[in-house]
């Protein structure tokens, strides 16, 4: 990948060789999530066969997985690759239920089970941040204060009544708010982390390339 | 006021009435409603990501164009992935290193070049800016407020010294941007929060109070 970024490498393979590498990569780190949700059935379904504590509900994590994997990892059609053999069996007209397309069982589960669930998990979050927040900005210091008082401009700047308050400190505030906290405080803050966490990836990135770092086999 | 709702779609809105109440109530305490509702969520998103992998990276780049195209070579990257799978066995996991070193110097070849190219020269570009004396107070300020806040952060995040002296002011002043910032993320973050609970609470009060008063 580094030798590839400083050669007109196409030229050479008639593909883009980082094309190509990043390719196998993606299909390997595909398997690897796959692996991943295999190993959740897995713990699961041992559960559930164990007979462990809240066994119902881990059984209902394991229907979850199939009822959504399954229908989405059928040949939809038969002229997909697989589809003939499905469809001697089945008829072809439901095909449309399955894959990830429009109207597919698995678009219908995703639409009204998990997007709802999706955004009421985060909606409830707004109920523990204000908790958190309770907790940890009782303006106890003067680094505190300061992180208080921005979030509090931010949020009235983010809101039509808000602003219309700001603009009672003067018609300017509001766009000051934009101009200095967000594209001043906000970027110059983004980009010393982003300069740091680069940094921290490239030098990372050598480390394994020169085989300084290997706890990823296991081995310190 | 909603359109005359058929049963299915009363059946969807009381659904995901059901499954949002279940996982409000969380809020009073743990309960069988909202446990039923989360190990739910749990295994759909986990289906989710599996049916879009399949999808979007099983099927598109290794399956369809092995068989569609020929392409037979990506049987190795399919070898690679299924040896992931020897994981699940002790006695058979140094097989799965196999691909994990493959992913893992791919992705350290990726990231070195990324995070110089791509992101440590991109940000630190746009950081050069010229100032003209024709220029605004408020542009030469925003330049300066920038520079300051890009080295003071980054300061405050360099551990090799102890921050006494001239270091440790920078870095409090770093510290100063760094709660600014921070501040104005968790606005955003309250903000953003707050208004998908206004969303659900529409959902509430407009949909399955619709079907309710239609049902009843």
């Amino acid at each position: 990948m580094v030798i590839s970024f400083f050669f007109d490498n196409e030229q050479i393979f008639g593909q883009k060789a980082e094309e190509f590498v990043l390719q196998w990569v993606t299909i390997v780190g595909g398997f690897a999530l796959v692996l991943g949700v295999f190993s959740i059935v897995r713990v699961n379904a041992r559960a559930v066969a164990m007979k462990s504590r809240d066994w119902p509900f881990k059984l209902m994590t394991v229907v979850s997985v199939f009822a959504m994997a399954v229908p989405a990892m059928l040949p939809v059609s038969k002229s997909s690759n697989g589809g003939k053999v499905l469809f001697s069996i089945i008829p072809e007209s439901w095909g449309s239920l399955f894959g990830t397309g429009p109207n597919s069982i698995y678009d219908w589960l995703f639409n009204y089970l998990d997007s709802p669930m999706m955004e009421t998990m985060f909606a409830m979050l707004a109920f523990f941040i204000a908790s958190a927040a309770y907790r940890a900005f009782r303006a106890r210091s003067a680094d505190a204060t300061l992180l208080l008082l921005t979030a509090l401009l931010v949020m009235l700047w983010r809101v039509p009544m808000g602003e219309a308050f700001l603009r009672l400190f003067g018609d300017s505030v509001p766009d000051y708010i934009n101009t200095f906290i967000m594209n001043g405080f906000n970027v110059a803050v983004q980009r010393g982390i982003i300069i740091g966490a680069a940094l921290g990836a490239a030098s990372m990135s050598l480390r394994i390339m020169l085989g300084i770092e290997r706890t990823y086999m296991g081995k310190g | 006021m909603l359109e005359n709702l058929t049963f299915v779609e009363h059946f969807q809105i009381w659904l995901r009435a059901f499954l949002i109440l279940s996982l409000f109530s969380f809020l009073y305490k743990d309960n069988i409603f909202y446990k039923f509702s989360e190990h739910i969520f749990a295994g759909l998103s986990a289906g989710y990501y599996v049916g879009l992998i399949w999808r979007s990276v099983i099927v598109q780049q290794l399956i369809n164009p092995m068989f569609d195209n020929s392409e037979w070579w990506l049987v190795f990257p399919g070898i690679l992935g299924v040896l992931m799978f020897a994981r699940l066995k002790p006695k058979w996991t140094w097989v799965s290193r196999v691909s994990l070193a493959f992913v893992i110097g791919n992705t350290a070849g990726i990231y070195l070049i990324s995070s110089l190219h791509g992101m440590i020269f991109k940000q630190i570009a746009p950081m050069m800016v010229s100032v003209n004396q024709g220029d605004g107070l408020e542009k030469i300020l925003l330049a300066l407020l920038v520079i300051v806040g890009v080295i003071t952060t980054l300061v405050y995040f360099y551990f090799s010294k102890e921050h006494k002296g001239a270091l440790g002011v920078t870095a409090r002043v770093g510290i100063w941007f760094i709660m600014i910032a921070f501040g104005a993320h968790f606005g955003y973050t309250v903000m953003g929060r707050i208004s998908l609970l206004i969303g659900r609470a529409e959902f509430l009060f407009y949909q399955w109070g619709g079907s309710l008063t239609q049902i009843f």
